[in-house]
This record gives C-alpha cells, sequence and structure tokens, in this order.
C-alpha cells in the first residue's frame, strides 16, 4: 500500500521495497555483533513500548492501571540497490517477548540462529519459534574462542534439526562469514520456497 | 498515564518513567495513527525539502521530514530520533495524512515468500559487498 505522494514530483524514481532476515538465538551468543559485521552503519536501536499483559502493541488508551514495559531491538540496513533494501533484526531475547517476535517474522525472509556450543540449549526456543512457524532458518555456530570444538553433524544431532536445516561455523565478528551465513540461509530458502511451490502443485 | 492515586505515582517516580511519559506527549496523547500501518520496515521519503510555514506540526514531525529527506525506515527513524516505534508511526501518520511523506510497505508480508529473483537479488548483493 503506498500513500501520501500526492506532492511526490511527477517522474520521481518509486521508492524501494524492504526486506528483512532474523538473527536470533540466546541471550549474549552474538546477535548484534553479527547485525554490525555485516550492516553499512553501526547497529541502531529501536524500541517497542508495550503494555504489561502484550495485548495490543503500542495501543495505550486505557493503561492507567497497566505497568508497561519496553522491548528493545538492535537492526542494521544492507543497501542491497536502488530498488532493495535488506534489514537485519536481532530478536528480542526474552520469550515473554514473543508477539514481538511475530511482527519481526511476518514477511521475513528467514532468520539465523546463532548458537554457543557452551549453552546449545539456549537456541531451542528460537528453533521451536521459526519451526511451527515455517520460516526458512539455519544454525550458524558462533566459534567462540576457548568454547570445545563440535563437529556439525554432533550439532545438528544434539538439536534435533530437520537434516535438511543447514548448519554452518561462523564467526560473528567477521564481515566475510557473516555473509557467507546469510547467504547460505537465502539458499536454503529458495530451495524450501521451491519444494513447496512444487508440493502446492501435487 | 495520569497518575492519579498512589500507587500509579509511585510507579512514575522510578528511572523508567522518562521515556514513556514524554513520547505519549509527543503524540498528544494518541496511540494510533490516523491513517496508514507502517510497518518496522515501511520506507519513508519527505516530500517537501521544508515543512517550517505548515502549522499544527510539532519539532519532532519537522525532525522527521529532516531525516527523511534521504529514504529511512520506520526503524530507523525510531531510533535516530530515540523515540519509541509506536509514537513515531503517529507522527508519520500526521504527515502522511498531509502528504508530506511518501511511504512504502514492504512486500506483501501475507503472501508468503518473496519471488525468488528477490532472493537472488539479495544473494548477488551479499557477495558483491
Amino acid at each position: 500500500m503506498d500513500y501520501g505522494r500526492s506532492e511526490r514530483p511527477a517522474g520521481a524514481a518509486p521508492l524501494p521495497t524492504a526486506i528483512k532476515i532474523l538473527i536470533a538465538g540466546g541471550f549474549g551468543v552474538g546477535k548484534t555483533t553479527m547485525v554490525g559485521a555485516v550492516s553499512e552503519t553501526r547497529p541502531l536501536r529501536t524500541e517497542e513500548v508495550l503494555t504489561e499483559t502484550g495485548i495490543g502493541i503500542d495501543d495505550l488508551s486505557g493503561i492507567e492501571e497497566k505497568s508497561t514495559t519496553t522491548v528493545a531491538m538492535d537492526f542494521g540496513r544492507i543497501t542491497i540497490s536502488d530498488d532493495l533494501v535488506l534489514y537485519l533484526f536481532g530478536t528480542p531475547g526474552q520469550d515473554r517477548f514473543w508477539f514481538v517476535w511475530d511482527e519481526l517474522a511476518l514477511g521475513a525472509l528467514g532468520a539465523v540462529v546463532l548458537a554457543d556450543t557452551r549453552r546449545l540449549a539456549d537456541c531451542f526456543p528460537s528453533i521451536d519459534y521459526f519451526e511451527g512457524r515455517g520460516t526458512p532458518f539455519v544454525v550458524a555456530v558462533n566459534c567462540f574462542e576457548g568454547a570445545k570444538q563440535f563437529r556439525l553433524d554432533e550439532v545438528q544431532a544434539a538439536l534435533d534439526l530437520d537434516p535438511d536445516v543447514p548448519v554452518v561455523l561462523c564467526d560473528a565478528r567477521e564481515r566475510e562469514s557473516a555473509k557467507e551465513v546469510l547467504i547460505t540461509l537465502l539458499e536454503h530458502a529458495m530451495k524450501l520456497r521451491e519444494a513447496r511451490r512444487r508440493a502446492a502443485e501435487d | 498515564m495520569t497518575g492519579r492515586g498512589d500507587s500509579a505515582e509511585q510507579e512514575w517516580v522510578d528511572d523508567h518513567a522518562g521515556p514513556v511519559v514524554r513520547p505519549y506527549a509527543v503524540t498528544g496523547g494518541r496511540a494510533r495513527p490516523v491513517t496508514g500501518t507502517f510497518d518496522l520496515i515501511s520506507l519513508v521519503t519527505s516530500t517537501r525539502t521544508d515543512v517550517g510555514s505548515e502549522s499544527g506540526l510539532g519539532p519532532e514531525h519537522v525532525a522527521i521530514v529532516g531525516l527523511c529527506q534521504r529514504i529511512l525506515s520506520v526503524a530507523e527513524i525510531a531510533a535516530h530520533l530515540d523515540l519509541p516505534v509506536g509514537t513515531v508511526r503517529v507522527l508519520l501518520g500526521d504527515l502522511a495524512a498531509r502528504s508530506l511523506v511518501q511511504v512504502r510497505e514492504p512486500r506483501a508480508t501475507t503472501a508468503g515468500l518473496p519471488d525468488e529473483h528477490v532472493f537472488e537479488a539479495v544473494i548477488n548483493g551479499l557477495r558483491a559487498l
């Protein structure tokens, strides 16, 4: 839906389209680090103010009797072309903010679930969420110094992942590494999209 | 929000009170925009370079028009102004109603995953970084 364009000069270039990818995972796993590694500027932070019940995001009417809470999201931007802008959103970590995830996941190309092998269980909720939603995702094992090195198939088994879900090693601080993770995700999402299209045709 | 009664008043004396009260005041107590939905990644650009002569606009409205001389997402506007996204949505609604900003909503979010060429464009774009 476009609106408010009446004073736009005739012949002006159309606005680009925005798309997004989510970076999920447990607290302290490196989500914002990865966003910053690959974005064109330092990560920005945006906040949603919510009522305690979590119903009706941004609805401030009648909140006299409720306390409010603020959910912060770190994000970054990559200008792909004149007509395509990619945003990377780090998901808020706390489980009670799932309804914020719903807003973020809507229309997302896919998600990167960052994992730390020292605290592998921290990424279970993210994986459960994206599996349940049917959002394409990959698991990227952030290689912290001092962390025990696991084989990727061990991680895959430990996470009880569908064998089609890519599991890759990464260094969330490194631009090239973060880029590779995103490309792996997009290729996986394309395959999934094609498979679903075929399944719908049968 | 009015601070009626002792318990409500106590809620607003802690450190977290400020950021909530001010955005609410910025919008004149309004919680929803007069027009538009404004996704986090809706892209916004100003249609004018200067709105100093427009009456009824607050400093935050003017700041948004200034920021959006280049194309920015709703999330970026909120981050730069250090205001909650909900507040920025209300302000953007005011500006859209006056045709002072042009808004491009993200690609249809209900139609599932986008076209193959979008994926290919992003992959190629990332490789070229």
